[in-house]
């Protein structure tokens, strides 16, 4: 059975996985920490940690004993620069608009 | 004044966006500046760019189609579409459709939500559905053409992309 290749929109496709990037992205957690934060089973978790670990959005790292889990910015970074362009237009066309609508309410 | 942030809930594999701002100025106001085709053009285009109205006409059952120009008047892009419903000041849908593409049918369906804030405010929800996902990512993508080139973003930027990823 041929595994499809994972990318970084699929890796945030799923709830708990985003749930997991929005944790992990204000410090760095321990597999346990992260799974006390879901309803679902441990190894349901881990498996979610393991697709965002393969999509290289979250590193691991070996301190002491305990593997800490932590977002990789450069990764996530992807994700912006897609919705970047959209972004900038969106938001220039609303300055632009906030400016017309000040102009308009001082003409009244 | 702090300009309001525009939120984007762009969900992957979903064939939706949704733009959600706020601005500090009563319904009415905004919905017109939705609907009426001489306010529309003074800001709906990029910076770099003239907005020309082909035909304009935004009640119930009208139609619209407008140019895009470079600042040396050159056509840059052209979009159309029909009005299913404008209903003065709450709502607006309607139908949109990038002229560019290599075949037509690409259209995909705007709802624009006007609700009333307290102290005279507004928030503008923006519902578009595309036919495919690929019509979702083409359109997100299409702002390319203002030449954006990114340095280094800021975590803060990231976690602000990732919030409205989350909704």
């Amino acid at each position: 059975m041929q595994e499809t290749r994972r990318d970084i929109f699929q890796a945030i496709a799923d709830p708990t996985r985003r749930a997991i990037l929005g944790l992990i992205a204000l410090q760095a957690m321990t597999p346990n920490a992260i799974a006390e934060h879901f309803h679902s089973s441990r190894q349901a978790v881990s498996k979610h940690i393991h697709i965002l670990i393969e999509c290289k959005l979250v590193k691991q790292e070996l301190t002491g004993r305990e593997i800490y889990y932590q977002l990789n910015p450069q990764k996530m970074k992807e994700v912006a620069d897609w919705l970047e362009p959209f972004r900038k237009l969106w938001e220039g066309r609303y300055r632009k608009l906030d400016n017309l609508l000040a102009n308009l309410k001082n003409k009244k | 004044m702090m300009e309001n942030p525009t939120k984007f809930i762009v969900e992957p594999g979903k064939q939706e966006v949704y733009i959600i701002r706020e601005f500090d100025y009563p319904v009415g106001m905004v919905f017109n500046a939705h609907a009426d085709p001489d306010l529309l053009v003074q800001w709906l285009g990029p910076d770099n760019r003239k907005v020309k109205i082909d035909y304009y006409d935004s009640r119930t059952g009208g139609s619209y189609r407008y140019l895009i120009l470079s600042q040396a008047g050159k056509e840059v892009a052209a979009f159309n579409g029909v009005i299913h419903e404008c209903t003065f000041p709450e709502r607006i849908m309607q139908t949109f459709e990038y002229e560019g593409l290599p075949q037509r049918g690409h259209v995909s369906l705007d709802t624009m939500i006007f609700e009333e804030l307290p102290g005279n405010k507004t928030k503008l929800t923006i519902h578009s559905v595309f036919r495919s996902l690929a019509d979702r990512d083409g359109m997100m993508q299409s702002g390319v053409e203002t030449g954006v080139n990114e340095g280094y973003v800021k975590l803060e930027k990231l976690l602000g992309v990732m919030s409205s990823i989350a909704g």
